[in-house]
């Protein structure tokens, strides 16, 4: 007879000393854990609740400026600060960790309508109303983290006078030229008080520039033509451009796939552009009900932020038709700028109401230190909420965003409307010869015709 | 070389190291190649669950190892948690490529954990091999503990208690602790590693029943008039008066539902958490005592007296499952824990294996049995008189077969039969008290200290109990077929209406059919052609039969509608004098 029984002495199972850490063991036969589908449901339903009960986007407002913030630039080489340039001329440096002025620039007459940070953080570039450009030295990290406010005030390296009010400025990626945009395109160097080359195509002015992250001589601009214009500044004359039926009020382009940009357009949709491909939009992102004013991608490439006239902030997936969140306060005012932070878990928005404002990326992100074991909770949440985001009830919580009314009301009497278009669409289709009335993608609808 | 993940503890590795390894063992290990590699994949991976379960660990091995291994392609199989979808038909390709991955991951993970229970696993299961002419059967618990360790010696002891029995037994889902109760009165709590008696009380009135909750903290009695809810104290925290005189109690602790039958049939679910009253249904078959929870599915089962089994869930009225399983009274059923089989025994002293997925018999056993329940490795015990019998299942083709067998001391009288989980231990309450016998081979050897941990301490227990309410699973969420929850319904496909002609083609054919048949020939004078004429029609005439029939249920069906549509045509004004017909 051969016989062996289960035994286990309490030594060989439990930990030895109080300092040590409990013995853990580990089978994972399916049968010891019954229903675990069931469970597993169960975790990603609270996972989901847990989520919107956790989701407190908005971290604070950083007030200062005594006029409708117009622009925002972030240091690349600095995370914590941002500039932020108001309409009664006023530009300040912020820190974001303690969300307090560090330092102001003054100078300017009229509005600042752009700003911008050379590429190795050294030199601020702005411009306004006032047909001046002035460059700054931008205050160190030392200066940046003092305590000492009684010296905050910066002076101008240069004010270069010209002959038109400007409207947006870009600096490049990689070089040191940067442009302005207003009556036309200038292309400034750092030592020069007059633009190295100007260029012009139409007669209308460009509101906004943007050049290319990967390609530092190619730049994008947006005028009130409606039209959307890209240059090479290697040319004399820009290269293409096309004409959407509505202007775009502003353009970026993805960090990760720089011949893609996304322009935030003045008819509540922002359209993505392939720039080799510029006939047919690759994305419309709609869910803005009011103008889109502005709009930053994030460093990832995968999402984008915009601000709206509708007093709201949207976040976007790079290739998702509607947005993925929506932030709004009951104080905050029409947006007119917004930033994704550098490390991409901050969006910082600027409104009329002089205040800007600073969200989480993500709206129920745990601040702070996370313990290993915290982040590998949440990823197995994310991970089950994720599984199980079909079902009726997961799906439910995961889109329910709550809207103030206004917006709300807006939203279904657009839908209502686009919805009417649709159905007379379908209708004068219906009762023509057949072929006669070609629907065209919403992808294209929107564009009159693209120019070489 | 071993690189460790921390996912897996160093001491269970280490525990796997030091262990004494059977020499067949050994010899394995010194020819494989073991080396261990941590993927950087985070990625969810496993079909149902056990996306925390799976640590990445990808073990490779020398190839030889992994051709030919039938073996660990059965582990594999049970981690896979069924078949692999069929991605052929998928028109998506996106989705196909992402589908494919991840049912790549899955394999992988399903591979990992079958390494990780062939090689990691610090402990092995008991066993109990006869040599020669012995057979197992005869072997004796004497003669067991003369060949076993001091510590599992201390599981072999009879508790007399002669006055306030007969007594029945439940055990907390670790192990670790007994609740045993006497039919006069006698509540005890027992904590089992230590052999140590934690708290006995005396309730004054009959107590039928003793059932453990989520943990060793709280038990509910089914006493005279009420079942109650004591802590470990033995102070009575609730009485539940609404289910009455109760005869026996479930708990479902994945739902925190305690689920009780009365004396008059009644059905009853309370969470037990916020005391709600899930559901109370009436059994309509009158009292009863076998009730047995199906751990795999939480369907509970009850045995009427009738001979059907029905099993009920909390969210219906009426029984998901009748069956008819024996000629005589039910007396004790048991569940399998994989789920997959069901033991009942019947008052006709037949004991019956079913298949639950077919609901089929699979074997019939003879033999009386008060009282059953299978063990975490799938044996099965059966208690009748003063005899208690081990059935096992060797051949791996569900035939259960005698394994051992233990007689208690002569007019002591089973009551109820309980395996100690994760030991080799079979707990019996009797008419004398209670006894315990070792059952090598009984109880799983290797616990997880997430699911149950016989060695938990306090703190572990209060954020077990944190985490287990967190998980409570809804009512809902019980069904025969568990794995359907967090899927789609396949939408229902219209039956398509045979058109005329197929009809008729299908007449036709059962026509062709009845021509061929060949007529009998019948004696003298019944064998005219005449006769077989008209014995050949009235064969055809029958095949014709239900295909006229249906044509005129479709007209009647047909005029009958168009009956109603005159009625609705009339104009407006007039509808309102259409008289009504009764309905």
């Amino acid at each position: 007879m051969k016989v062996k029984v289960i035994s286990r002495s309490t030594d060989e199972f439990t930990r030895e000393r109080s300092q040590d850490l409990q013995r853990v063991f580990r089978n994972f036969d399916p049968t010891l854990r019954t229903q675990e589908k069931a469970v597993e449901y169960v975790r990603a339903l609270n996972a989901a609740k847990l989520d919107k009960i956790f989701a407190r986007p908005f971290i604070g407002a950083m007030d200062g400026h005594r006029d409708s913030i117009k622009c925002m630039a972030k240091n690349p080489s600095y995370l914590k600060g941002i500039f932020s340039g108001s309409d009664d001329g006023d530009i300040r440096l912020w820190d974001i960790a303690s969300r307090r002025t560090v330092c102001q620039f003054p100078g300017h007459q009229g509005a600042v309508q752009g700003l911008t940070v050379s590429t190795d953080g050294s030199i601020l570039v702005s411009c306004g109303s006032d047909c001046t450009v002035r460059l700054w030295n931008v205050p160190g990290a030392t200066l940046a983290d003092s305590d000492n406010l009684s010296d905050n005030s910066a002076k101008a390296l240069a004010v270069y006078v010209w002959k038109n009010a400007f409207r947006a400025v870009d600096h490049q990626w990689d070089g040191d030229l940067f442009a302005t945009a207003g009556a036309q395109v200038d292309i400034w160097n750092h030592n020069r008080s007059q633009p190295v080359n100007t260029f012009d195509w139409g007669t209308d002015t460009t509101i906004s520039v943007r050049f290319n992250p990967g390609e530092p001589n190619i730049l994008a601009t947006s005028a009130n033509d409606r039209s959307i214009t890209l240059y090479d500044l290697r040319m004399s004359s820009p290269a293409r451009k096309v004409i959407m039926r509505t202007k775009a009020n502003s353009i970026a382009w993805n960090p990760m796939e720089p011949l893609n940009f996304t322009v935030a357009n003045e008819d509540c949709n922002c359209y993505s552009y392939d720039a080799r491909k510029l006939d047919e939009a690759k994305c419309v992102h709609k869910d803005h009900v009011s103008a889109v004013m502005d709009i930053d991608f994030s460093p990832t490439g995968r999402e984008f932020v915009t601000g709206s006239y509708d007093r709201t902030v949207r976040i976007f997936q790079y290739n998702g038709g509607h947005s993925r969140e929506i932030y709004h306060t009951k104080r905050m005012q029409r947006v007119f700028c917004v930033k994704y932070s550098s490390d991409a878990s901050y969006v910082i928005s600027g409104s009329d109401d002089t205040n800007l404002r600073l969200w989480k990326a993500k709206a129920s992100e745990q601040l702070g230190v996370v313990l290993p074991r915290e982040r590998k909770k949440h990823e197995y949440l994310e991970a089950v909420k994720n599984r199980y985001k079909h079902l009726p009830e997961v799906k439910r919580i995961v889109r329910h965003r709550h809207l103030p009314k206004p917006i709300y009301k807006a939203a279904n009497l657009r839908r209502t409307m686009i919805e009417a278009e649709r159905r007379k669409e379908q209708r004068r289709k219906a009762h023509s010869a057949p072929g006669s009335v070609v629907t065209e993608s919403i992808r294209k609808r929107r564009i009159i015709k693209e120019v070489e | 070389m071993l690189i460790l993940v921390p996912s897996i503890s160093a001491a269970s590795l280490r525990a796997a190291s030091s262990q004494a390894f059977p020499k067949r063992r050994l010899k394995r290990e010194r020819t494989t190649d073991l080396s261990f590699q941590k993927t950087a994949a985070a990625a969810p991976c496993d079909r149902q669950a056990s996306l925390t379960f799976l640590p990445f660990l990808f073990i490779s091995m020398g190839s030889k190892e992994e051709n030919g291994d039938g073996e660990m392609d059965q582990t594999v199989k049970k981690y896979l948690r069924g078949e692999a979808a069929n991605l052929e038909g998928l028109q998506d390709k996106k989705l196909k490529g992402q589908l494919a991955i991840r049912e790549e991951l899955y394999g992988k993970s399903a591979k990992a954990a079958a390494k990780i229970e062939k090689w990691l696993l610090p402990s092995e299961g008991g066993y109990l091999e006869a040599e020669g002419i012995e057979k197992t059967w005869r072997i004796k618990q004497e003669s067991i503990a003369r060949e076993v360790d001091i510590l599992s010696l201390r599981n072999q002891y009879d508790i007399v208690l002669p006055e306030l029995g007969p007594y029945t037994i439940d055990f907390t889902p670790n192990g670790r602790y007994m609740a045993a109760a006497g039919r006069k009165g006698h509540l005890a709590v027992v904590d089992m590693k230590t052999l140590s008696l934690i708290k006995e009380i005396q309730v004054r009135e009959t107590v039928r029943d003793v059932v453990y909750l989520h943990n060793e903290l709280f038990f509910a009695a089914a006493q005279k008039k009420y079942p109650y809810i004591y802590n470990r104290d033995g102070t009575e925290l609730h009485c539940l008066k609404e289910h009455g005189a109760v005869s026996r109690l479930q708990f479902l602790k994945n739902h925190f539902l305690l689920a009780s039958i009365n004396k008059f049939g009644q059905l009853h679910y309370q969470d037990v958490t916020m005391g709600e009253m899930v559901g109370n249904y009436r059994t309509g078959s009158g009292r009863t005592d076998a009730m047995q929870v199906n751990p795999f599915n939480g369907v509970v089962a009850l045995g009427h007296s009738s001979g059907t089994v029905t099993m009920w869930k909390p969210t219906s009225a009426a029984p998901l499952v009748k069956m008819l399983c024996h000629p005589g009274p039910v007396s004790s059923l048991a569940f399998h824990p994989n789920g997959h089989l069901m033991a009942t025994s019947g008052k006709e002293k037949k004991i019956k294996i079913w298949d639950l997925r077919k609901f089929e018999v699979i074997q019939t056993l003879s033999g009386h049995a008060k009282t059953l329940n299978f063990s975490q490795k799938g044996l099965l015990a059966a208690g009748t008189g003063s005899f208690v019998q081990i059935l096992g299942d060797f051949s791996g083709s569900q035939n259960y077969s005698r394994y051992m067998s233990h007689s208690i001391s002569k007019g002591y009288q089973v009551g109820k039969v309980l395996f100690r989980p994760y030991e080799d231990v079979l707990g019996i309450g009797h008419s004398m008290g209670w006894s315990s016998i070792l059952i090598p081979g009984s109880g799983e050897p290797n616990f997880d200290s997430w699911v149950a941990n016989p060695f938990e301490t306090s703190k572990q227990r209060r954020e077990k109990e944190v985490h287990s309410l967190l998980d409570k699973l809804p009512p809902e969420t019980i069904m025969l077929d568990p794995t359907k929850v967090g899927t789609v319904r396949p939408a229902r496909k219209k039956e398509k209406k045979p058109t005329k002609e197929e009809r008729e083609a299908e007449m036709e054919a059962a026509v062709e059919a009845a021509k061929d048949t060949d007529i009998k020939k019948k004696t003298k004078g019944r064998n005219k052609p005449s006769k077989r004429a008209q014995r050949r029609k009235e064969i055809i005439d029958r095949a014709k039969r239900p295909f006229l029939e249906h044509w005129v249920e479709e007209q009647e069906t047909f005029r009958k509608k168009q009956k109603t549509n005159m009625e609705t045509e009339m104009p407006k004004s007039l509808q309102r004098f259409v008289r009504q017909k009764a309905t």
